[in-house]
């Protein structure tokens, strides 16, 4: 009777595997993108609609 | 509008996962940075309605996420006629973010349905919590949890990671 609970105990084992196999590639992947940081055309938006970098009104005396 | 340093700030730091969600939301550098862009006009036009103290992450990812499903059904009507080619350019990854070696799993991610895609990278690899996938997907805790166990299951099937080779890789993998 040990058989059945040994091919049960591996098939689990197997699926573990494979969901950290695919956990981990999934971050791998994900983290390729994150770490090519902020491009300049986004640092530039947010710096452009920035009311308070606008020249409209001053913001600190000189 | 005003836009303090602060939020400023947080919105910069969201950026590159921002791209991140994005890339994997629509398997295209070019169309993940469009996306990316519309999104940050649409946050920062309507910085009034951010609550300052809450989640910043979450506020720019459900935009995002909003903004991709709306754009996501309006091309589908599109090019509903046209042979498939929304589905081939989903699938088939721009030449600069070719990494060969994620190539099977973006394909595979490409044919999750959209619900289990988002729900399996938020938890999965944007570390939001189930809660906060949630609040980013307009839909319940239990929701997103059955969306990311049916996403695990599916990928597994479709890598085809399910065999006695891999089994052992991994094994001897993990125990290295």
């Amino acid at each position: 009777m040990k058989a059945p609970k040994t091919v049960r105990g591996n098939q689990a084992r197997l699926d573990r595997n494979v969901q950290n196999e695919i956990g981990r590639n999934l971050r791998a992947m994900y983290n390729d993108v994150v770490e090519q940081g902020v491009p300049d055309r986004f640092a530039e938006l947010v710096a452009k609609l920035d009311p308070s970098s606008t020249p409209s009104k001053p913001t600190r005396k000189e | 509008m005003t836009l303090d340093t602060g939020t400023r700030d947080a919105i910069l730091a969201t950026v590159p996962s921002l791209r991140a969600f994005a890339v994997s939301l629509c398997g295209n550098l070019d169309r993940a940075d469009d996306l990316v862009q519309e999104t940050l006009t649409r946050a920062l036009a309507n910085i009034d309605s951010f609550r300052p103290g809450t989640n910043m992450a979450a506020w720019l990812f459900t935009i995002l996420r909003n903004q991709f499903r709306s754009e996501y059904r309006k091309r589908r009507r599109e090019v509903e006629d046209a042979d498939g080619t929304h589905a081939q350019s989903l699938q088939a990854p721009p030449e600069q973010f070719a990494r060969v070696e994620f190539d099977e799993l973006r394909q595979a991610l490409a044919k999750l349905p959209e619900d289990q895609r988002e729900a399996l990278v938020l938890v999965g690899a944007s570390g939001f919590s189930y809660e906060e996938a949630a609040n980013i997907c307009g839909c319940a805790v239990g929701t997103i949890k059955s969306r990311v166990n049916r996403a695990r299951t599916h990928l597994a099937q479709l890598m085809s990671l399910g065999d006695e080779d891999f089994a052992r890789r991994g094994v001897a993998e993990s125990g290295s």
